[in-house]
């Protein structure tokens, strides 16, 4: 599959001619192939994750019958499918005129720039494609062994946990868990301490019931490491794998699920930027004189129409332009640095050049080394806020609906941090393995001030006590007081916190 | 078969399964009247997403984009919020099309309803086409590639012109083969359900709202097992009145109660419209058994057990419990007619009452 698929001799050509305009920008990507699908085949790709082949799963289905339903009814319409990948593949509708496969690959082409060259990308397995094919085969051996229910119920099982991964730790090097051999070669070397000295003061120096005592403490410490993760452990599903109740194929599978959260949460953390990025590109590079004239109405439609945000919603395609805009402005003119920081006069700031011109230069480090979280901190300004309408909004009881709530600049950028954090996520860590010393599990929520979707947390620790094989606690905060919500096979308990 | 298929194929499954888990409150609760579609009935599944651990949203808020003053309410569709609006499916409540088939399909296997047998269906037959057999000529439209296939392959082989290596098969034309059909005379099934209702002032709005809500799953199961079938709605209170489908549920009339006055309509319309050699006819009547004097009633009687009730499949009385009625029909109805097997009647007497009266009129197949 190294080729364009079902290209029009025409698409192959603007293809050639989108491709090195995009080169000539400065853009630095893997090759892409584009693969001409009907609307069908899109929605099948789509709800299989961008990726061709996919192990069995009802969820794919369902999402299939979304798609297709809001396709059918007029609501959606998928335009872009890009995987990240070497070489990259994206999926062109057959049915969309020129001007949108033109936008469409311009578009792409910024995409697959962004997944080669942010950092945040720099550890994804760029042949996924093919490792989420092996992933398909090794689930169809197990179904085949133990039955499709079981597996699938057990995927289900794993899914419900697949977000408890640590984001951040492909960026760190990892802490070699000790293995059993070296525990074992530990324990038979514990011994107490003993400080040399000439043979006939032994007893004295080195008295035999402190030295005894001292490898028992050693002991214990050892045990303890065994039972405990030393520091919290935010990779849960690493911990269940290493120490959950588990059989062989579950463990696989276990880890299948955890492999593709991996090399998904990239694009979770660097959605506005990604978006924006190929937004910028496929602006530029069609009003660049890739665009017909006659196209100009329906390009400017279409763009809108990808821009929009529909009564008050923030888009991150929106968001993302519009801050690599404004980034490549102030760099262009010079509007940064203390200087310009300190500058109180109105005058002298809207008629502010420096005449830099640093501008494209700047937006290219910042697609390789920002995420959103970043990239929202260092570059949203308020002079940005306030053009761009930017507010907080908040959901009012009394009225029951949400409701503006302000317009300031720190609590908008705040908030919006806020969201962004562990890509929206709750942030839920191991703290003991051998909880009330009874190989029971026990997370913690780190607390940031909004609390869990109880409901949902139950059905979660239902399913984390069949990974642990022993009950399971998750200590959070219910109403504003410390609990501690747990689970022990066949009955849901809460307590306040010992 | 496209690649997705099994995959669809796997979670239609599990919602038929959770349907039925839950078909006691869909019923109750009759929300899924107000989603039916011409041919489906759009079902919402809140318990079919895979559970996770996930901030309670309404807590959350978020940042938004565009005009307005603080406190100015945003309107609905601001529920989920923007930057992960991708990846976090919030407060969204999946809803998946099921069609009305379907659904009574698992409404029947759940009351374990009977196929229903049409009535007199000897004497009304219609003609119908069924492709039964083969022949050697026919239309190209209707050519049988497959036995033609194997046809040409047998043929091959016997002629030793057929060689595993290379492996073509090219049919002459005595190879062809067509599908052929039968004309057969099947019964024809026409039904057609009168729906009456007592919209009397003491019929209050919970008690239409349990009517119309069984009446939905009447029709689905009804509709299910005819190809062709009709629905009547007449309300009465004095007076009876025929009236479409919008008005039957959403009336409300007040004054006294004459039952008679619905029968006596039911049988005019059944001798005009519906004649019971060609109509397989049902009469559903649900009332909250208050009527004017014993001098009604005898009239009532009257009509079922001359005109009614020899015209059609069944008849079902359903007595809807209200603070008003003195419930006193169905006792004397059940008087009359404890033997009789066309006559069922059921007392519902609040929401949860609902399933139990569908199986009280349809589990016996008539």
């Amino acid at each position: 599959m190294f080729h364009d698929r079902d290209l029009t001799p025409e698409l192959v050509e603007w293809k050639d001619t989108i491709r090195s305009v995009a080169v000539d920008s400065g853009l630095d990507f893997f090759e892409v192939l584009f693969e001409m699908v009907d609307y069908d085949e899109m929605n099948m790709i789509a709800a299989y994750g961008g990726f061709p082949v996919r192990y069995p799963h009802w969820r794919w289905g369902m999402q299939f019958e979304e798609l297709q339903k809001q396709y059918s009814y007029g609501m959606a319409k998928i335009y872009e499918l890009v995987i990240n990948n070497d070489p990259c593949y994206a999926y062109l509708m057959r049915c969309n005129p020129l001007v949108d496969q033109k936008l469409v690959m311009s578009h792409v082409y910024g995409h697959s720039d962004f997944f080669k060259n942010n950092a945040w990308f720099g550890k994804t397995n760029r042949q996924m494609v093919d490792t989420i094919a092996n992933h398909a085969v090794r689930i169809n051996r197990y179904i085949d062994e133990h039955g499709k229910d079981t597996v699938e119920q057990f995927i289900d099982v794993c899914l419900s946990v697949e977000n408890l991964i640590d984001i951040h730790s492909p960026y760190f090097t990892q802490k070699k868990s000790v293995s059993e051999e070296q525990r074992d070669k530990e324990r038979q070397e514990a011994q107490g301490r003993r400080i040399s000295t000439r043979s006939y003061m032994e007893g004295f120096i080195n008295p035999p019931e402190v030295i005894e005592r001292e490898k028992q403490e050693i002991l214990e410490k050892i045990e303890k490491a065994e039972n405990f993760p030393e520091d919290p452990q935010k990779d849960v599903l690493l911990f269940l794998l290493h120490h959950g109740k588990l059989r062989s194929w579950q463990r696989d599978v276990l880890s299948i699920v955890r492999d593709e959260a991996y090399y998904f949460a990239p694009q979770g953390m660097t959605k506005i930027m990604n978006e924006g990025w190929a937004s910028f590109w496929h602006s530029r590079i069609m009003t660049g004189g890739i665009l017909d004239a006659s196209e100009l109405m329906d390009y400017a439609d279409h763009h809108a129409g990808t821009m929009g945000g529909g009564s008050g919603k923030l888009n991150p395609y929106k968001l993302g332009i519009e801050l690599f805009r404004d980034i490549e402005r102030r760099w262009d003119t010079g509007q940064h640095g203390p200087e310009w920081d300190s500058c109180q006069d109105v005058h002298g700031k809207s008629d502010w050049d420096l005449g830099h011109g640093k501008g494209i230069e700047k937006i290219y480090s910042v697609r390789s080394t920002h995420n959103d979280i970043t990239f929202i901190d260092e570059f949203l300004t308020e002079d940005f806020a306030v053009r761009q309408n930017l507010y907080t909004y908040k959901f009012d009881r009394s009225q029951t609906q949400y409701v503006l709530e302000s317009r300031d600049f720190r609590e908008v950028k705040n908030r919006l941090l806020d969201q962004l954090a562990n890509s929206g996520r709750p942030q839920i860590h191991v703290i003991d393995g051998n909880y009330g010393n009874r190989g029971e599990l026990l997370l913690e929520h780190h607390w940031t001030g909004t609390p869990l979707k109880l409901d949902y947390a139950r059905r979660t620790l239902e399913n984390l006590e069949k990974l642990w094989g022993r009950p399971v606690h998750l200590k959070t905060q219910i109403d504003g007081k410390d609990k501690i919500l747990g689970y022990n096979g066949s009955r849901h308990e809460e307590r306040n916190e010992a | 078969m496209r690649k997705i298929d099994p995959d669809a194929n796997r979670f239609r499954k599990i919602v038929r399964g959770k349907i039925r888990e839950n078909l006691k409150q869909y019923v109750s609760q009759g929300e899924l009247i107000a989603r039916q579609g011409k041919k489906s009935v759009s079902v919402p599944l809140p318990q079919i997403d895979l559970p996770n651990f996930r901030f309670g949203q309404a807590e959350q808020g978020g940042v938004g984009q565009g005009e307005g003053e603080e406190g100015d309410p945003l309107g609905a569709e601001q529920a989920e919020p923007g930057p992960e609006a991708g990846d976090q499916p919030g407060e969204h409540v999946l809803e998946v099309d099921v069609n009305l088939e379907e659904l009574a399909e698992i409404l029947g296997e759940e009351l374990e309803l009977p196929n229903i047998e049409p009535r007199g269906s000897s004497s009304i037959l219609v003609e119908k086409d069924k492709y039964t057999g083969i022949t050697l000529n026919g239309p190209e439209s209707l050519r049988h590639f497959r036995r033609t296939f194997k046809q040409a392959l047998r043929r091959q082989i016997a002629s030793g012109s057929y060689s595993p290596e290379n492996p073509v098969v090219i049919p002459h034309r005595e190879d062809r083969r067509y599908r052929s059909w039968n004309t057969t005379k099947v019964p024809q099934s026409n039904a057609v359900i009168l729906y009456m209702m007592d919209v009397s002032g003491s019929m209050g709005n919970e008690q239409k709202e349990i009517v119309r809500i069984e009446s939905f799953w009447l029709d689905t199961w009804l509709r299910s097992q005819y190809e062709n079938l009709e629905t009547r709605y007449i309300i009465h209170d004095a007076k009876a009145k025929v009236v479409d489908a919008h008005t039957f549920f959403h009336i409300r009339e007040s004054g006294g109660t004459k039952i008679s006055s619905a029968y006596s309509l039911a049988r005019d319309l059944i001798q005009k419209e519906f004649s019971p050699e060609e109509w397989n006819v049902y009469l559903f009547h649900f009332s909250d058994g208050d009527n004017w004097g014993g001098d009604d009633t005898a009239q009532c009687l009257e009509l079922l057990n001359h005109e009614l009730i020899p015209a059609v499949n069944v008849f079902c009385y359903g007595q809807v419990k209200s603070a008003y009625g003195s419930g006193q029909f169905i006792k004397d109805l059940r008087q009359a007619y404890h033997e009789n097997e066309k006559v069922l009647l059921s007392e519902i007497n609040s929401r949860d009452e609902i399933l139990p009266s569908i199986k009280t009129f349809l589990g016996k197949g008539h």
